[in-house]
């Protein structure tokens, strides 16, 4: 029972990031109908540069650690976002409307030329870092095991519903959000009411990025070592969390982050470690057999 | 207030239009009639930038608008009830209004919304239904309304009693000659050529890509080429 709570906590939090990159993934597909796949490099940048400015914040002698993780976050997210644009911008923009698949192929190119970026200029080895947020409250204790939830759980939990809550009222009540979904829900007649069609996409790759940033920020923080590659995994894992969820759906994509991290959470608890991607990927098909919209995303009825 | 001179317009290889020119003032319903595929939904996209002119120019009010940009147009003062009606299927009614009036200044709102809403009482009555299951004839007044509230100088419509029975396009034609009345300047797309000829002050008849005849409502009504062509059958 101990146990069980524990991965339980273990997978939420660990799921709360997945969900945070699903929801680019969501985002930028129900607007644009294509998968970024540029986008788990978002995610490793946002890591990367939030691990330098605590790096270079330790060595100016250190700093109250509410404002370094200020300061770590606005920096990830300044370099993430100019990322997220980028991609749009060269891969995305000029593609549109040639042929479904150039877009993707030049998206998956960018990645490739990024995580090589980053391997020549801070090299292949993993990077450490000490933990920064340690301690936490212990819930109970039984039989010698002490179920924890730390303190940096408790911060990447709140902080993942502090962000959605935020981006459900972005998207639902602001008239960015009606934009965005009236650009998603027909691109021309969005055009023809006077909507900037081509900046609107561009804000909602910036704005998936975003919070790919937080969850880079959240895994340096977690983990305490990152590499070049982190991208590739984190990002098949974010990007199936959106299919599971749903894809197209926000909500969606946070359940699916959530399912995500909860089933590597217990398989790796209960079963071994070595083989939680492939549990990860077998439910996704599962569910790509059985209920292909996802779980959230139900087919519309519409007449149009 | 609006030109057109010696438009073409290309989709791939294929000339869609082959050089018209068409010319709209201030305060007038101006009607464009023609055949399946003649070109009349291409001259209002063309107008609206999607696709842009390969040929020629548009002029709005002194101003050339052949190669700006869409919504840049809308913000110039033109609005559109497109063909097909276009609605937002997965926003309400007050959604869809609301869309409608991204480029006014917000102040606008609330009256222009009460405006719409008394041309069209049905829209009041499903403000929180989704576009997408409204009645054709619903989406229809919701195509206008959000068209309406976006207090365009010009209004394009393309088709507007499409699939609609005859006491809707009644009541959608007077909506027409109300806000004209008011001082809107309306071109309109039809197939309903008897019903549109009787209500612009002048038309302009579209065969493959070019203008073939124009001239008043009753001039064209009374033409013995368009009564053959397009009133065979009565109305
Ligand atoms: N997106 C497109 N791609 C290729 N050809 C097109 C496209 N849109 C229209 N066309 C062609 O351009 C010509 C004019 O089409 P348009 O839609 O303007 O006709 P229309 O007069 O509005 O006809 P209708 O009364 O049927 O609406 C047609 O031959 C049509 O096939
Ligand atoms: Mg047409």
């Amino acid at each position: 029972m101990e146990y069980f709570l524990q991965q339980l906590i273990n997978g939420l939090s660990l799921g709360a990031i997945y969900g945070l990159i699903a929801i680019g993934y969501t985002m930028v597909y129900g607007i644009i109908g294509m998968i970024n796949f540029a986008h788990g490099e978002v995610y490793m940048i946002g890591a990367f540069v939030s691990m330098i400015t605590f790096l270079v914040l330790t060595m100016l002698g250190g700093i109250w650690l509410p404002a370094a993780l200020l300061i770590a976050l606005i920096m990830a997210m300044v370099f993430t976002c100019i990322w997220g644009w980028t991609v749009e911008r060269l891969a995305y923009r000029p593609l549109r409307g040639s042929f479904r698949l150039a877009p993707l192929i030049s998206a998956i190119g960018m990645s490739i030329f990024l995580q090589n970026l980053v391997q020549v200029l801070q090299g292949a080895r993993v990077k450490p870092m000490q933990p920064l947020i340690s301690g936490g409250f212990e819930l109970m204790e039984h039989d010698g095991f002490t179920v924890t939830l730390s303190y940096l759980q408790i911060f990447i939990i709140i902080l993942t519903i502090v962000l959605m809550t935020v981006f459900t009222l972005i998207i639902n009540k602001t008239s960015l959000g009606r934009a965005q979904r009236a650009t998603e829900q027909d691109r021309t007649m969005a055009a023809l009411i006077g909507v900037n069609v081509d900046r609107t996409i561009s804000t909602t790759f910036v704005m998936g990025a975003a919070l790919a940033a937080v969850a880079g920020l959240m895994v340096t923080l977690y983990y305490g070592v990152i590499d070049f590659y982190i991208g590739f995994l984190a990002g098949m894992k974010a990007f199936t969390a959106a299919v599971l969820g749903g894809i197209g759906s926000l909500p969606g994509a946070m359940l699916g982050g959530l399912l995500i991290g909860l089933i590597e959470a217990f398989w790796s608890g209960y079963f071994t470690i070595e083989y939680k991607d492939v549990a990860v990927f077998s439910i996704l098909v599962l569910v790509l057999v059985f209920r292909p919209t996802g779980l959230l995303g139900k087919p519309e009825i519409e007449k149009v | 207030m609006l030109k057109f001179d010696g438009v073409h317009t290309h989709y791939g290889n294929i000339e869609a239009l082959k050089g018209i020119d068409i010319k709209i003032n201030q305060g007038e319903i101006v009607t464009l009639i023609g055949a399946n595929g003649a070109g009349k939904t291409t001259t209002l996209m063309t107008l609206m930038g999607i696709p842009q002119a390969s040929k020629g120019t548009v002029t709005f009010e002194g101003e050339d608008i052949t190669h700006k940009a869409t919504d840049k147009i809308v913000s110039n003062g033109i609005a559109v009830s497109p063909e097909g009606r276009r609605i937002f299927p997965r926003m309400t009614v007050y959604e869809n209004l609301q869309m409608g009036a991204i480029t006014t200044k917000p102040e606008y709102f609330d009256a222009d919304l009460k405006k719409v809403l008394g041309l069209f009482p049905r829209l009041e009555e499903r403000i929180d239904q989704r576009g997408g299951t409204l009645s054709g004839g619903e989406q229809q007044m919701l195509a206008i309304g959000r068209a309406l509230m976006a207090r365009p100088r010009l209004l394009l419509m393309d088709e507007p009693s499409l699939g609609l029975a005859p006491l809707v396009v009644r009541q959608i034609f007077e909506i027409i000659k109300e806000i004209n009345e008011q001082g809107m300047t309306v071109f309109l797309v039809e197939q309903n050529a008897f019903h549109a000829l009787k209500l612009a002050h002048r038309g302009y008849v579209l065969v493959n890509g070019e203008v073939t005849m124009s001239g008043t409502g009753e001039e064209l009504l009374a033409s013995s080429e368009v009564r053959a062509a397009y009133l065979e059958g009565g109305h």
